[in-house]
Order: C-alpha cells, then structure tokens, then sequence
C-alpha cells in the first residue's frame, strides 16, 4: 500500500516515535533517579560504619597507650625508690611522650566522634528524603499513566493523532527532571551541610606547635621527676613544686593529700 | 486493521475488504499529486464512505493505536498536502 492512508500513518507513527526516543519514558526516569538516591543513601550509612569503626579502633589504642603510660609510671616510681633516677627519668621520659600521643588520639577521637553524629543525622535526613521521593514518584508514575491513558481516548473522540500524547509525555518529561533535580540538589546540600565533605588536614601540627609540645614534655618529666622524689622524700617543698606545674590534677590531689597523713603521725 | 479518520474516530476493517480501500487510495494519492482538487474530494469522500460502510466502530474508550489514517471528510488537498509535508499536523517538537 503507497497510498494517502499509509503515508499519513507512516508519519504519524514516526513522529511518535521520534518524540519517545527524545523523551524516554518519565516513569522509568523517576524509577532511576529513586535508584540513585538509594546508592546514595548506602554511601553515606557505609560512611557512618566506617567512622564508627575507626573512632573504636582510636579507643582500643587509647586504651593500650594509658595502659603503658602507667606501666611506665609505676617502672619510674620502683627506679626511684631503687636510687636509680637515671632509669626513673628514662621511664618518665617515655611516659611523656606516649601521654602526648594520647592527648592527640583524644582529639582525633573527640573529632570522629563529631563527625559521626553529623553523618548519622545526614543519614536520617537523606532517607526522609529518600522516603519522601518515592511517595511523589509514585503518585507523578499513576498520574502519567491515568493522564497518557486519558490522552489516548482524548484522541479517540477528537481524531487528533497519537502525536499528542508525545506533547504530554514532552510536558511530564520537563516536570520529572525539575522533580528528580530538586531531589538531588536536596540531598547534596545535605551532605554539605553535614560537613561529611570538609578538609579533615586541619589535625595536622605545624613544627612550632611541635617544638612546644616537646619542650612542655621535657618540663613535664622533670615536674614528675620531683614529684616522684617529694613523694619518697615526704619534704614539703614538693607540694609547691607541683602547684606550679601542669602535672595532672589526680597526682596534685594524691600529692595534697600526703603531707596530712604525715601531719597526723 | 484499524483505522482512524480524523475527526471522526477509528473504525476495525477486515483485512479481505483492503484492496478494494487501496484502490480507492491510490487513487486518491494520484489525484493529490497530480493537483485535482475536485477529484481529491470526490475520491476522499468515496473513501471514507466505504470505510465507514465496511467497518466497525472501536469504542470512544478503546485505547489502540491506528495502522492507517485518513484524512478528515472536509480536508482539502493542501491540507493533506500539508499533512504529508516536511512539518506534519503539529510542528516537531524542537
């Protein structure tokens, strides 16, 4: 057949045709956009266990570190005690140096732990989102197919081709892309506002802080050194010698309270 | 087959009565070419008559998709010539 009927209709199927390739089908579009959003989601949740795993990896470490950190205390007290107070500074010396280690877990820990609530509340909020999408595509999915099926009788009371249903799939098309776009955007902003995104180099040291803390740590050693030796001593000039330090706060309380005990015999 | 005649509907005709619609068709697509606008709408109209007469109406609420497609009873031939150009009934989407 060459006639009048087959060339309109050829042309009707192929303009049909052309616009579906131009516009796929929305439904499936917004089924892929929800799919996205999905992965997105199981990002962010494998970023929570991710951090919650290094933040009890530091715990672990911290409690090994403070583990030796008093074994190394209890070795300088018996040196002390033994007239060595060369081995009793050794001791100490490597003591500063594992607390400083300790104070810089800390504060790796104190920063994951931040981190980690903010990612489990992006999570929260992301899936509400997620949640949310899927209710509005599938309420868009019905109302494109009830809207496509009423096109299709539409046409057949007007005899207006098949070629207008490709201008609301053209319109429904423009509409999902907003909706899928909207719905990103929502959940990037999210993640920026999380600071799961931020620079985490701000931990590293420059080498003045450096020096400081290793100058303080020699300070340390030798406030503990006279501390250690006003304890076996007894004398009172450790009470202030330990006053004026930075030695920590249960040490200055057990040094407080032993010239009492002295007092009393 | 179904058919559409626009402004009208669609219409199911059986497969035995296409050759005497084709007939009636290149006849038509002759007319068309050759400008004979008297013609045209006398062979248009004898077209959908026998459509009409060897078909049956598909319900407004059918949902199928036409294999053939005619144009409607008081279509001129410019605007089927029209129709069949480069732009069609609706320009294309850009």
């Amino acid at each position: 057949m060459s006639g009048v009927m087959k060339r309109m209709g050829m042309i009707f199927r192929a303009k049909a045709n052309k616009a579906l390739d131009r516009a796929e089908d929305p439904r499936e579009t917004l089924d892929y956009s929800y799919q996205k959003q999905l992965e997105l989601l199981q990002k962010v949740r494998r970023g929570v266990a991710d951090v919650a795993t290094s933040r009890k990896r530091l715990e672990l470490q911290l409690n090994q570190l403070q583990g030796q950190s008093s074994k190394l205390e209890d070795q300088g007290r018996k040196a002390l005690a033994l007239g060595r107070e060369d081995l009793a500074r050794e001791a100490l010396s490597r003591r500063a140096a594992l607390q400083q280690q300790v104070t810089d877990l800390e504060t790796q820990h104190q920063t994951l732990q931040g981190e980690e609530e903010k990612l489990t509340l992006a999570a929260q909020r992301l899936q509400a989102k997620v949640d949310a999408f899927r209710t509005k595509k599938e309420t868009i999915k019905a109302t494109y197919t009830a809207a496509q099926a009423q096109t299709r009788i539409a046409e057949s009371f007007s005899g207006i081709s098949e070629e207008m249903s490709d201008v609301g799939v053209a319109i429904q098309r423009a509409e999902d892309k907003t909706a899928q776009l909207q719905a990103r955007a929502g959940a990037i902003d999210e993640l920026l506002a999380s600071g799961a995104l931020d620079d985490q180099s701000g931990l590293a040291k420059d080498d003045i802080q450096a020096e400081l803390d290793r100058l303080s740590g020699g300070t340390d050693v030798e406030l503990e050194l006279q501390r250690m030796k006003a304890e076996l001593a007894g004398g009172p000039a450790s009470k202030q010698a330990i006053e004026g330090g930075a030695a920590g706060s249960q040490d200055a309380t057990q040094q407080q309270n032993s010239p009492h005990k002295f007092d009393k015999q | 087959m179904i058919v559409r005649i626009m402004g009208e509907g669609q219409v199911e005709v059986a497969e035995s009565h296409l050759p005497e619609l084709n007939k009636l068709d290149d006849e038509l697509l002759a007319e068309m070419e050759s400008g004979d606008g008297v013609g045209f709408r006398r062979t248009l109209h004898a077209l959908l008559e026998k459509v009409r007469e060897l078909g049956e109406p598909l319900p407004d609420a059918s949902l199928e998709p036409s294999e053939l497609i005619l144009p409607a009873p008081d279509a001129t031939l410019e605007d089927v010539r029209e129709l069949l150009g480069e732009s069609g009934l609706i320009p294309p989407v850009p």
